[in-house]
């Protein structure tokens, strides 16, 4: 039976590139997916495209491209991306000139561009599920609305001889089924097999994930060799089937336990997972473990996808100042909540306006609220952060936690200040028809 | 006994809302972890950090339950102003929930 290996070679925007490396050369594959984008990315990178139109693009892409695209050519593997983030074009465009300076004159890369849908959407009646508002209402703050894509147009690219295929906001899941229907010829309504090739998706498009990261506690979940951390490689079958594993050497572990904990990773009704390709079931899924950092998994199903796609929409959100300042020694956490203290009140007398504020004491309430309750910590840090009208009232927060070095409780040390403009997300569902999807293919 | 002697957990986030999935290391474990972790236990055990609805999902062939903590992430991920906005931190958090001891014969993890 036909099988073809899917090796993942980023999780995210920022991720490790000698995986990457590693599996083109070692990993005998078919193809080489680099999943980049997270819900925010879009919104970061539309910002980047309006200051220079040939921007938009993953800022990694032309550094990743450099350290693949030869080893990749070299073995036949293909490469499929949402590096191009705001401007799949302008990134397939940079793709076409690394190639070129690297003599691999002839490589074919596609472009799949319409997941942009901003512009129908500020004339829609769409409400933001967050609001319940009509999103034209905040035209003046949204920088971006992109849908999620599913797999038909990275198909339809690779059927077109592509080498390279690059997109904007695609389904995570997409970017593996989308090499699984040109490779086995599955059709779009056969949502048993999309179900599988979602499964298969969600299993490697986190990177390390399924390979021991985001896994190890020392003691009761051990994993070796987290700093040479392998990326998985995916061997699918026809069937849907698929085994997870990794190449042989690398850090990491391919266990049941890995592979449980990423199936159900961002998973809320795991027989309802919708994706713009499949409603996918993973609730029947068997997982085995066939031999040395080998799981196979099998039994995904799924139903006939959504009506509608999701689309995420980027806003500018205000400003948000943040000050943190560290206590040490007998009454560390004592000083520490004194400095907050002081800090709540300095910033009402210098008429802070500020919808949200937050007083934390790291290593005491900062991410649990106080829930578990330990003993006397050796070290604080306190942390106020809120959000601001305008840069200058942000840095303020800061600013306020910096004057606890000569004014506030003994002892304060370390201080860090930073203020920021917030570009959040919120999410609307569109019908299909708003966004239509194309593919451009270019030639180096 | 704690729930991290028979149970590991991965925590995601998607917008406002939270998931952890609680999958026994041992798969016989199953019964007893859906009996015990229930989606009640878990909201009390968040109280002051989720604030919408807590619902549980059982998947009895990956020995796991998996919750879905409806507002949980101070806002969401892209605007909450929390340490930890993703609540990374959480599914590890709730490995230290207290279990009864299992009854003898019951199977061991």
């Amino acid at each position: 039976m036909k099988t073809i290996r899917i090796g993942t070679g980023a999780g995210y925007s920022g991720d490790r590139i000698e995986p990457a490396v590693e599996l083109a050369e070692k990993g005998a594959l078919d193809y080489l997916v680099f999943e980049c984008l997270a819900e925010r990315t879009i919104a970061l990178a539309q910002k980047a495209r309006l200051a220079d139109p040939e921007r938009g693009y993953d800022p990694l892409l032309a550094e990743r491209m450099r350290r693949v695209l030869a080893l990749c050519h070299a073995q036949g593997v293909r490469i499929v991306t949402n590096m191009g983030a705001a401007n799949p074009e302008a990134g397939a465009r940079l793709i076409a000139d690394i190639a070129r300076d690297l003599g691999l004159n002839g490589l074919k890369i596609a472009a799949v561009t319409g997941d942009d849908v901003l512009a129908p959407l500020m004339v829609s009646d769409v409400a933001l599920a967050e609001t319940g508002r009509p999103a034209a209402e905040m035209q003046a703050e949204i920088v971006s609305a992109n849908a999620y894509l599913g797999a038909a147009p990275i198909a339809e690219a690779l059927a077109a001889g592509a080498d390279v295929v690059i997109t904007g906001r695609v389904a995570d899941p997409a970017l593996f089924l989308g090499p699984l229907m040109h490779e086995f010829d599955w059709a779009s309504d056969d949502w048993h097999r999309m179900g599988c090739g979602t499964a298969v998706g969600h299993l490697l498009e986190c990177a390390g994930q399924v390979t021991g990261g985001y896994f190890a506690d020392p003691g009761v979940k051990d994993v070796p060799r987290l700093a040479r951390l392998g990326f998985p490689i995916g061997e699918v079958s026809e069937d849907g089937s698929v085994v997870i594993t990794k190449v042989e050497g690398s850090g990491g572990k391919v266990s049941a336990a890995t592979v449980r904990e990423q199936i159900l990773y961002e998973v809320h009704d795991p027989a309802s997972y919708l994706t713009p390709d499949v409603t996918a079931d993973f609730s029947g899924i068997q997982i085995e473990e066939i031999g040395p950092d080998r799981v196979r998994v099998s039994g995904a199903t799924g139903r006939a996808r959504p009506e509608t796609l999701k689309v995420s929409v980027g806003y500018v959100d205000g400003y948000v100042g943040e000050g943190q300042i560290s206590y040490a020694g007998p009454g560390a956490e004592a000083r520490g909540a004194l400095a907050l203290e002081i800090v709540r009140e300095r910033l009402g007398i210098i008429g802070l306006q500020s919808p949200e504020l937050r007083f934390d004491l790291i290593g005491v309430n900062a991410i649990l609220g106080g829930a578990v309750t330990g003993g006397t910590p050796a070290e604080v840090r306190a942390r106020v952060v809120g959000r601001a009208a305008s840069l200058r009232e942000a840095e303020k927060i800061g600013d306020e936690v910096e004057t606890l070095y000569t004014n506030g409780p003994a002892g304060g040390g370390g201080v860090t200040k930073s203020a920021k403009q917030v570009v959040a997300v919120m999410s609307a569902l569109v019908p299909r028809a708003m966004a239509v999807p194309a593919v451009t293919i270019l030639e180096a | 006994m704690k729930l991290r002697e028979i149970a590991h957990a991965r925590t995601g986030d998607k917008g406002d809302h939270s998931s952890i999935a609680v999958i026994a290391f041992d798969p016989a474990d199953y019964d007893f972890l859906a009996a015990h972790v229930t989606a009640e236990v878990v909201r009390a055990k968040f109280a002051g950090i989720v604030k919408g609805e807590v619902e549980r999902f059982e998947v009895p062939a990956l020995g796991a339950v998996n919750f879905l903590m409806r507002n949980a992430l101070g806002g969401g991920v892209t605007r909450s102003l929390a340490l930890d906005p993703h609540g990374k931190c959480l599914g590890s958090a709730l490995l230290d929930l207290d279990l009864p001891e299992r009854q003898p014969g019951a199977s061991k993890g």
